[in-house]
């Protein structure tokens, strides 16, 4: 299996990981990962099950900091340290479990952690709900009935297009997506792919991390392949197959081996 | 809908067109229809209260009397002030069991800075206990998120610390005895009628000043608002309980002067709850730690914080309570203090697993167990007795909670 570097011509990356590892004690979540993703370009990551995946964009996202490795962002070495640094560059995640507040409403939700203030420290709820309309009116989420419900009494893919809505309302530069498709039914699965798709044609890099290949090749142009956390291959998406994609999950050829650090 | 700009209340978009502000009618079948499928606020509680009353009175004609209405003003000021506490650190998702006595050190402190000869003056005593009580909350909260321990625990060996730290403080003499005339007055001193009648005035006027401008606000930047009808309705009724209870306190001694100092904690506590980032940050970590925590807000400062609160809270409930009696003795902050200002919280509706609850549980928790309890002592039945019928009480509420919020789950409000 040899690994396929993709020449796209195009821009510098938007952000490119250089060799980052994370351990948690003496399990080895990440080994010398290189990745990276361009604007207005869907990057796909994939692999089975523990293979670092959320390991890295947690990484990302400020959640988890790296043992070893460097960021660049923009061509230019950052440091991430918490979530608020990652915010700071643009980057926004929506996870698998979404992270919203049930008991929050709508508006709270897209606002949390980064609330408009006016006078006397209070909340400026007018001008947060007018946003938060604005911005749910623009993804075409026109099935809530009011900004001002609980998220508790949402369905998942209201809740879904709530946590995307979040994403992008931020002026945010990339934003990462982690298995957005995972607990939709088919038409609301279409609708999150035409956002994705969406997402990049405004010119945002996308990072999308699927378990469902047929999505994969609906919206990515590229696709970064991660076993047992390490890379193993990156492919562009056009110029591969699911077949190859499949083998390079379940049998691509790891480089480091934990414990024995021989360059192959 | 025809008050809101056009703009905002297109037909053909069905987001926008739930912004606008509904008719009296939508609003009336909307709030029944939250009231049939469970969520009923304050509903149950209010129903209990009247419930209560015509029970005590019908057994004792001097369960509503002037005179007694003000006893219970005075009897439930110092567990409305400790549950207040108690609500913050609930929404969180956390307990704390040291507020007891926490409320004991600081009046102790207090009335031992008080005492004659070289006295300190009242307000530097104050001042010094509520520091005192705040860095009692300031460690225990340290303590639970420093090292990721359960606040039952930290806030139990609390419990036991500072019982003993009462004891240690007020030393052999077993009462240390209050005459400084400013903190007696606390719970002591009734306003004249004039002036009861002034402070209804300023509240009234307050409220609705408040509540026409925000309405009036959102109105202009056409965001969906209450109907201007249900506003007046709400302002009317504030205004008549509020009249009604100086009214009623004026036919006997007047509005004691804790009922202020209640009135003010409950607007200030309310707005820090409800309209402040920091209202935001613990409802968003009771309701999520980690979506909360990966929206950057700094989850373990607002835990310290709210400790801090609850610790401060008690320390102000416990000088209440010090104030009533004329004296700190080694009994203080023990007895069901913590239990009841915990059922209080709970009683008026906040829940025990955080992310839902109000201020204004506190007040509607603390009165009806002060009203159970004075109502009970009307009768002259044992303690034993009393302690039953509250628990019984505490139950009942835990229960159409629980019934309610079933009804809420399988309609989908949340």
């Amino acid at each position: 299996m040899s690994e396929t570097t993709p020449n796209v011509a195009g821009p510098p990356p938007l952000l490119e990981l250089k060799g980052v590892s994370k351990n948690f004690g003496a399990v080895q979540a990440l080994l010398k990962v290189d990745f990276q993703v361009r604007v207005g370009e869907v990057m796909a990551l994939v692999g089975d099950n523990g293979a670092g995946k959320s390991t890295l964009i947690k990484g990302v996202a400020g959640i988890y900091t790296f043992n070893e490795g460097e960021i660049y962002f923009d061509s230019r070495r950052v440091a991430i340290n918490g979530p608020r640094d990652s915010a700071a560059l643009g980057i926004e995640v929506v996870y698998q479990d979404l992270a919203l507040a049930d008991n929050l409403d709508v508006v709270a939700n897209m606002f949390l952690g980064r609330e408009r203030i006016e006078k006397l420290w209070r909340l400026d709820e007018v001008s947060m709900e007018q946003a938060c309309v604005e911005t749910l009116d623009s993804l075409s989420v026109t099935t809530l009935r009011s900004v001002r419900r609980a998220v508790a009494g949402l369905s998942g893919g209201q809740r879904q297009a709530i946590a995307v809505a979040k994403a992008v309302m931020w002026n945010s530069r990339l934003v990462i997506l982690d298995e957005p498709t995972a607990a939709l039914g088919v038409a609301q699965t279409r609708q999150v792919l035409d956002l994705v798709k969406r997402l990049a044609e405004r010119g945002l890099a996308v990072v999308l991390i699927s378990h469902n290949l047929h999505d994969v090749f609906e919206v990515a142009d590229c696709i970064t392949v991660l076993r047992l956390g390490q890379k193993v291959a990156e492919f562009v998406a056009r110029q591969t197959t699911q077949q190859e994609i499949v083998h390079a999950i379940t049998a691509g050829q790891v480089q480091h081996v934990p414990g024995m650090e021989v360059a192959s | 809908m025809s008050t809101v700009k056009d703009s905002v209340s297109t037909p053909e978009n069905a987001l926008l067109a739930g912004q606008a502000t509904p008719s009296l009618g939508e609003y009336m079948r909307t709030y029944l229809v939250r009231v049939r499928s469970g969520d009923i606020g304050s509903l149950p509680i209010i129903l209990g209260l009247i419930v209560i009353a015509v029970i005590f009175q019908s057994l004792n004609e001097n369960f509503l009397s002037a005179r007694n209405f003000v006893n219970l003003i005075v009897q439930m000021a110092g567990i409305t002030t400790i549950a207040i506490g108690v609500v913050y650190v609930l929404l969180l998702g956390e307990i704390d069991l040291s507020i007891g006595y926490v409320s004991a050190v600081s009046a102790v402190i207090m009335t031992l800075l008080l005492r004659e000869p070289g006295g300190w003056p009242w307000y530097l005593a104050i001042g010094v206990a509520l520091l005192a009580a705040a860095g009692i909350g300031l460690v225990q909260g340290l303590i639970v998120t420093n090292f990721q321990l359960p606040s039952f625990v930290v806030t139990l060996a609390g419990l036991l610390v500072w019982s003993g730290a009462v004891l240690i403080l007020i030393g052999g003499g077993g009462t240390v005895i209050i005459q400084d005339k400013v903190v007696i007055g606390i719970a002591n001193y009734f306003l004249p009628s004039v002036w009861g009648w002034g402070v209804a005035v300023v509240a009234v006027a307050w409220f609705a000043l408040s509540q026409a401008m925000q309405v009036h606000s959102r109105r202009q930047r056409g965001v969906s608002t209450r109907p201007l009808s249900i506003v007046t309705f709400q302002i009317i009724g504030v205004a008549i309980l509020i009249i009604g209870v100086v009214y009623v306190a004026n036919q006997d001694r007047g509005v004691p002067f804790v009922g202020i100092i209640l009135l003010i904690f409950l607007a200030w506590f309310t707005f820090l709850a409800t309209r402040t980032k920091f209202a935001r940050y613990v409802y968003g970590v009771g309701g999520n730690k980690e979506a909360a925590r990966r929206a950057g807000i700094a989850v373990e400062r607002i835990r310290v914080e709210v400790f801090m609160i609850s610790s401060i809270m008690a320390g102000m409930g416990g000088i209440v309570l010090g104030s009533r009696l004329r004296s700190v003795d080694t009994a203080a902050g023990g007895g069901n203090l913590l239990l009841n200002s915990i059922a209080a919280a709970v009683i008026g509706g906040t829940s025990l697993f955080g992310g839902s609850g109000r201020v204004a549980s506190a007040f509607l928790g603390a009165l009806v167990i002060a009203t159970v309890e004075n109502g009970m002592g009307l009768l002259g039945l044992s303690a034993g007795v009393k302690f039953v019928i509250t628990g019984l009480v505490l139950l009942v509420a835990v229960l159409v909670d629980a019934i309610s919020r079933r009804g809420r789950a399988q309609s989908g409000i949340g």
